[in-house]
């Protein structure tokens, strides 16, 4: 069973993920009250970008671009076979770092910028996306005695672990913007047709190496989700039409806020998340932590 | 459209237009033309692009700017010349610092004529170039086979 998720996982994931990103572009349009392309254009856009030269700045770039995609098919795969939640957070965020790296080896100072505010961005999420593995720990105690990071274990509790953790639920919709590089917080390199800094981060890759970055966002857009239905999964069979329902709002809402704000500055993003964490995050786990 | 490129991602370059055209490329992305439609995205980084949209002519400061964009463009590219400036200098021909249109510096695919180049005609233009970048794929695609 854990070795089918797995395998469904580094599968279907791509082809889930890009699904989605073409769902978000017809989305996107329709909310401008255009048209749109095609349900199926990223695939269009990625089979385009693998018929393409690939002109790099050096072979770092290489090496940097697959084990950003390694790292991500790793992350997602190492969740979807229930293990240590902490763990799959750590090699999540070493894959980001190689991202940063390929980045940074350009030289080109678009591609160097967009690697420094991917680190602040790093610098805004990562309290939060700790706080979350904590707050699953907490609530597992809070309803079992016994606290746990096993994803198995947190999924099969007798109720959602949302009832446990609202807080925590919030400020990770909130820095899940930051993740998904969506409007107000696409500050590193953004989706769609509006840049910043030309494309931030991937700015000098081209043809198949940009093909295997945008495929490894889609790898880790449904780990993302994936994460978001722990939060709702638990032993009932209500729990599943629970998820389903609350993935699709969470996807409506990150293209509704994407569309409806404009970009930040990146201090008003950091105290932003920042706050978010304390407030949300910080006080419920100490509230379970005091009554619970 | 029917075996031509589905995602035609253009970048666009302002030579020495009198914006004109510029306002009407743009046009070409709101809600009453919608390119995107046809999976045309204005990147705004020649290493993502596959089309070269220039709009008015080229002058001696902008010269080496224009080539160093085409050449950071990765194989296979098109490049298309919107409005009659780009086509062939239009009404700045004669001046001292124009050397006329984008064809006197890179081998130029597609020519839109108009002052200003109407939505329409950019976008059939923008067509006309997919299918050109299409040919151009079958060929790179035969000689990098040839090169393995």
């Amino acid at each position: 069973m854990r070795l089918l998720l797995v395998l469904g996982y580094v599968l279907l994931a791509p082809l889930v993920g890009g699904l989605l990103a073409g769902l978000d572009r017809k989305l996107t349009a329709r909310m401008q009250g255009r048209i749109g392309p095609p349900l199926l254009q990223p695939f269009y856009d990625v089979k385009k970008l693998l018929n393409k030269e690939i002109l790099l700045i050096n072979n770092m770039q290489y090496l940097f671009a697959w084990c950003f995609i390694i790292f991500i098919v790793f992350t997602g795969g190492m969740f979807f076979a229930g293990g240590n939640i902490l763990l799959v957070f750590f090699v999540f965020t070493t894959a980001a770092m190689f991202l940063v790296l390929e980045a940074t080896t350009t030289n080109s100072p678009y591609s160097v910028m967009g690697a420094n505010r991917e680190m602040i961005q790093m610098l805004s999420y990562e309290p939060m996306i700790l706080l979350t593995a904590v707050g699953f720990y907490t609530a597992t105690e809070a309803a079992l005695g016994q606290g746990t990071f096993t994803i198995r274990e947190i999924i099969s509790m007798p109720v959602p672990n949302v009832v446990y953790i609202p807080g925590i639920f919030i400020g990770f919709l909130f820095i899940l913007t930051i993740k998904f590089r969506k409007s107000p917080f696409d500050i590193s390199m953004s989706h769609h047709a509006h840049q910043e800094m030309v494309k931030g981060v991937t700015t000098e890759l081209s043809g198949g190496m940009m093909a295997i970055i945008e495929i490894s966002h889609w790898y880790e857009n449904v780990f993302l989700y994936g994460i978001v239905a722990m939060f709702t999964l638990c032993a009932e069979w209500w729990s599943i039409p629970l998820t389903v329902g609350v993935i699709a709002l969470t996807f409506f809402l990150e293209v509704l806020i994407d569309n409806t704000s404009a970009r930040v500055k990146w201090d008003t993003m950091f105290k932003t998340t920042w706050v978010v964490t304390l407030i949300f995050g910080a006080i419920n786990i100490f509230i379970l932590q005091m009554f619970g | 459209m029917a075996k031509v490129s589905k995602s035609p991602w253009m970048l666009h370059y302002d030579g020495s237009s009198c914006n004109g055209c510029d306002i009407e490329v743009l046009a070409c992305l709101t809600p009453v033309y919608d390119v995107e439609r046809f999976g045309v995205l204005n990147t705004g980084n020649p290493k993502h692009a596959d089309i070269l949209l220039i709009t008015g002519g080229i002058n001696t400061q902008n010269k080496p700017v224009v080539e160093q964009l085409y050449s950071q463009m990765p194989e296979p590219k098109v490049v298309c010349a919107v409005g009659i400036c780009a086509c062939n200098g239009g009404v700045f021909k004669d001046c001292y610092n124009i050397i006329g249109g984008v064809d006197k510096v890179l081998p130029v695919d597609v020519y839109v004529p108009g002052c200003a180049a109407r939505p329409n005609a950019i976008i059939d233009g923008v067509v006309k170039a997919v299918a050109v970048l299409e040919e151009k794929r079958k060929k790179y695609k035969k000689e990098r086979g040839e090169k393995a």
